[in-house]
This record gives structure tokens, sequence and C-alpha cells, in this order.
């Protein structure tokens, strides 16, 4: 593999194949690759979506991001994964994070997934603004993304700041 | 001391700057003192900090809390929470 942990945050859309086929590239021991794709809604809390607007903090997203796969290296054998989340304006349909995870069996590369998305959605610092028909709001975090992350911790009671 | 204070997201907007210097006349100081020197100000900033909406601060891009101490120099920056994925 060209570049085994990874994380890229771009405004640019990216290629599920491209990038599918990058991360693997020459590699023989990965017996199991997971993926994750978070896209565009076109309605969230009854609203239609006519965009999602995404902003980040530079420097300091993508140190969050690397701790969180760190975090997932300690816990399980993986051989890779790639992280890429979008910034910017988006419509529905639009992808806006994408997950890869390669380890020589199943349960690793799966269950690290979550693991890495859980903590993304609760621990990196993006924003997202949505545009509706009545007007512009802020997506306000939810209770049920805390307790995902919970979920992983639940012997540890480590609190991540969410 | 003179720390840089940044805003994101709502907090950016409700403020109307995304970045500024703030210079605390004091030789050491937490969060909390910063949050008290700008919410001294008065609107928007008075409304911003006090609001019921949920604060969360980072210092020199580490979550902080508001007993975290600062240095001369720090980035302190002020967001509600994140919303990404």
């Amino acid at each position: 593999m060209t570049q085994p942990f990874e994380v890229r945050v771009q405004s640019e859309p990216f290629n599920f194949g491209h990038e599918y086929e990058s991360f693997l590239d020459g590699d023989r021991a990965a017996g199991a690759v997971a993926s994750f794709v978070g896209r565009v809604r076109q309605t969230n809390d009854d609203q239609d979506i006519k965009t999602l607007n995404l902003e980040h903090y530079p420097g300091m997203t993508e140190k969050v991001m690397r701790e969180v796969l760190h975090q997932a290296q300690e816990r399980w054998p993986l051989l890779g994964a790639r992280v890429i989340h979008r910034v910017g304006e988006l419509e529905p349909g639009d992808n806006i994070v994408l997950v890869l995870t390669a380890s020589a069996h199943r349960h690793a590369a799966l269950d690290a997934c979550a693991f890495i998305m859980d903590h993304l959605k609760t621990r990196a610092t993006f924003w997202k603004k949505e545009t509706t028909p009545v007007g512009e709001r802020w997506v306000k975090g939810r209770h049920s993304d805390q307790q995902a992350q919970a979920r992983w911790h639940a012997d540890k009671k480590e609190s991540d700041h969410g | 001391m003179k720390v840089q204070v940044l805003y994101f997201g709502e907090l950016r907007e409700t403020v109307g700057v995304a970045s500024e210097v703030v210079a605390l006349d004091l030789p050491a100081a937490t969060v909390t003192a910063l949050l008290h020197a700008l919410m001294s100000r008065g609107e928007p900033w008075g409304d911003a900090l006090s609001s019921s909406e949920p604060l969360r601060v980072a210092v020199d891009q580490e979550m902080a809390t508001l007993r975290t101490e600062l240095s001369d120099g720090a980035e302190v920056a002020l967001f509600r929470p994140v919303t990404g994925g």
C-alpha cells in the first residue's frame, strides 16, 4: 500500500472506486476491507435540504482525524485506514465522508470502520449548515451520536469531549 | 498577555468575526477569564457566550475546559458541538 494510514480534508469530490483501488494498490495481506460513505440526505428533520455547507478548523481537524486512526490502530490489527472528509457547499446525493479500513480478517475491518466513524462524528471539528426552503440553519449535535461513541468506551468511562 | 481567538460555525456568525487577537490585562489567565473579558464587551459576545447552547473550547488545537490555563500567544478556539461525518 502506498500510504497505509491517511487523512484528507478536501472540497473536491472523491471517487470511491479510485480511492478503493489506490488504497489497496499492491496489497496482498488484507483479506478484509470495510468501507463507509456518508452522503447528504435530501431531507433532514422534516425539511427539504437544498444545500449543505461544511466548515472546519484547519489543522485541528486533521490532528483529531489522525488521533482517531491511532486509537483504532491500538484496538484492532489494521493494515491500513483512509479517511476523506469534504468541506464547502454540497448538495443532496453528494458524498461527504469516506472511511476505508483494511485488516487480515473482517471483524477488525468492520469494527474499526464503525469506531472511526463514531469518533469522527463527535470529535472532528466540522460544522454543518443547511439551506432549506424556509432559510438557513446550523445542524445541532445529536445525543444519539454521543451514545454511539460512548458504546466503545463503556468499560473505561472515557470522555472524548462532545 | 495576548491570545488569538478563533470562532467557528454558528458562533462565528453570531459574533461576526472569525479571528481576533485579545489582550488580557493579566499575568496569567484561564479560559474562564478570557470568556469574562469577551462577555464584558456586551453584545453580541454576552449573549453568544452565556447562551444555554453548549460551548466547546480548544486551546492550541486540543480540547480544553474552563479551567485550562492560557499562555501568551495561545490559540483559543470557541465553537458549538461539532457536526461532521
